[in-house]
């Protein structure tokens, strides 16, 4: 590194466009994984269902998710729904469906294996005491699997946020976009990348330290 | 047949750009290749400091793994891209790219190594000291046998990271299957069938890489303890 001087001025005066991409990117990542929670217990309900006409396409679905890059699915919904005449969505919420998609396949496996989890004694117990099966799910499979899943939903929260900054690759102004822009304009090439890293980083540490205080106020087992 | 080949119809584009689209498809291979080589070599020293090493070389790979899993590979990429050249080193997109994800991935490695070794019951080196081993000869016949089974699943999920993650060096200008597709794309507006074929593409690979994943997990899981 010759003669490469920092001038951190460059971000100073970029510091509210900063800000609001990566406020962005967090709102991306927290938008998918909540559509991605509702699609990944569905899908994971219909896995254990016991029937093959549901659980065979959640299973294909999963797998094709899990094959296929993100950004290739960005770009496919991005580009290909205006083919089938599906062109209500702008860019952004072009990339949360994309990333839902996405996210949805992996809850859905969460999901699965916190279901199975579940000690079968606990809905006999259920059974036993006389509630019906919808009261079964909603008051005791559902808030223990909630505490058994939810170390794997604050991992996956973490990397959708990590993911998020492929939105870049459609020019949805979040944080890598954005550092890029700067990169481009002002040729502040360290600048721009350092306090990129240096905000993702910070984010993904700071959601971690966040989810384990959740975590161990809900923990499983104490 | 001969509506199939008419031109405009996907095969005969498909067969027209049949060229553009295996190369891309061979520099996705090779740069997954590469990046995985590269990775499992990397990674598998990183993890023998991570484990086994002084306690400031421990801080150090520690303090190196805990920044690339805390970065998104594009920004590795670009940050990649762009700053190399600032250090006068003048690489190719493609190794800029392959660097990348290759240092992304030799973290991910590293912590899997780790994670494995430490499974390993701490009585298997406890024994093999005994019995007078040194270090080296410790690792090779006791504990990486041992733990190699346990690193082989996260070791193919990896893999599988890293053949998604190459799409990502279409963004920085990497001919790969993705941006051959998108330039075929641009030339026929066929956009809809060309992405399915990429996907296609990309399910086969990765289908592959999955099933040898498991036929090697079955060749060495021959002990059960």
């Amino acid at each position: 590194m010759i003669d490469y001087h920092f001038d951190w001025g460059v971000i100073a005066r970029n510091a509210d466009k900063l800000t609001d991409a990566l406020l962005l990117g967090l709102w991306l990542a927290v938008v998918s994984l909540a559509i991605g929670c509702v699609i990944g217990l569905v899908t994971a309900y219909a896995r254990v269902s016991g029937k093959w006409w549901l659980s065979r396409p959640v299973w294909l679905y999963v797998e094709f998710i899990r094959c296929t890059p993100l950004l290739l699915l960005v770009f496919f919904l991005y580009f290909g729904l205006p083919e089938f005449d599906i062109s209500f969505l702008d860019k952004t919420q072009s990339f949360i469906l994309s990333l839902s998609l996405y996210a949805g396949a992996y809850m859905s496996e969460v999901f699965r294996a916190g279901l199975a989890s579940i000690p079968k004694q606990y809905v006999e117990a259920a059974k036993a005491i006389g509630l019906r099966p919808w009261q079964r799910q909603a008051y005791v499979v559902l808030p223990v699997m909630f505490r058994i899943t939810l170390p794997s939903v604050s991992n996956n929260l973490i990397s959708l946020f990590k993911d998020t900054s492929l939105a870049a690759a459609i020019a949805v102004p979040e944080l890598t976009f954005t550092a890029r822009q700067i990169n481009a304009n002002t040729f502040r090439v360290m600048e721009s990348w350092l306090t990129a890293s240096a905000l993702y980083l910070a984010t993904a540490y700071l959601i971690a330290l966040v989810l384990r205080q959740i975590e161990r106020r809900y923990a499983a087992i104490r | 047949m001969e509506s199939w080949m008419t031109p405009g119809s996907f095969l005969f584009e498909a067969w027209q750009s049949r060229q553009g689209l295996l190369a891309g498809l061979a520099v996705t291979l090779a740069s997954s290749a590469l990046s995985i080589v590269m990775a499992t070599v990397c990674g598998l020293l990183m993890g023998i400091g991570l484990t086994f090493g002084w306690w400031w070389l421990r801080l150090l790979a520690r303090l190196y793994v805990d920044l690339m899993r805390g970065i998104p590979v594009l920004v590795l990429i670009l940050f990649t891209y762009y700053g190399l050249a600032l250090f006068g080193i003048n690489v190719a997109a493609f190794w800029a790219g392959v660097i990348a994800l290759g240092a992304f991935a030799t973290a991910h490695v590293a912590e899997n190594f780790r994670g494995a070794v430490e499974s390993v019951p701490a009585g298997q080196m406890e024994a093999a000291k005994a019995i007078g081993l040194t270090f080296p000869k410790r690792l090779w016949y006791v504990i990486l046998p041992q733990a190699v089974r346990r690193m082989l699943p996260p070791w193919v999920n990896t893999g599988l990271e890293i053949v998604k993650g190459t799409t990502l060096l279409s963004i920085i200008g990497v001919v790969e299957l993705l941006l051959a597709s998108q330039q075929v794309m641009a030339r026929n507006y066929m956009i809809i069938d060309f992405y399915l074929l990429a996907m296609v593409m990309y399910l086969i690979i990765n289908f592959a890489i999955a099933q040898l994943g498991g036929l090697l997990e079955r060749r060495f899981s021959y002990l059960r303890y």
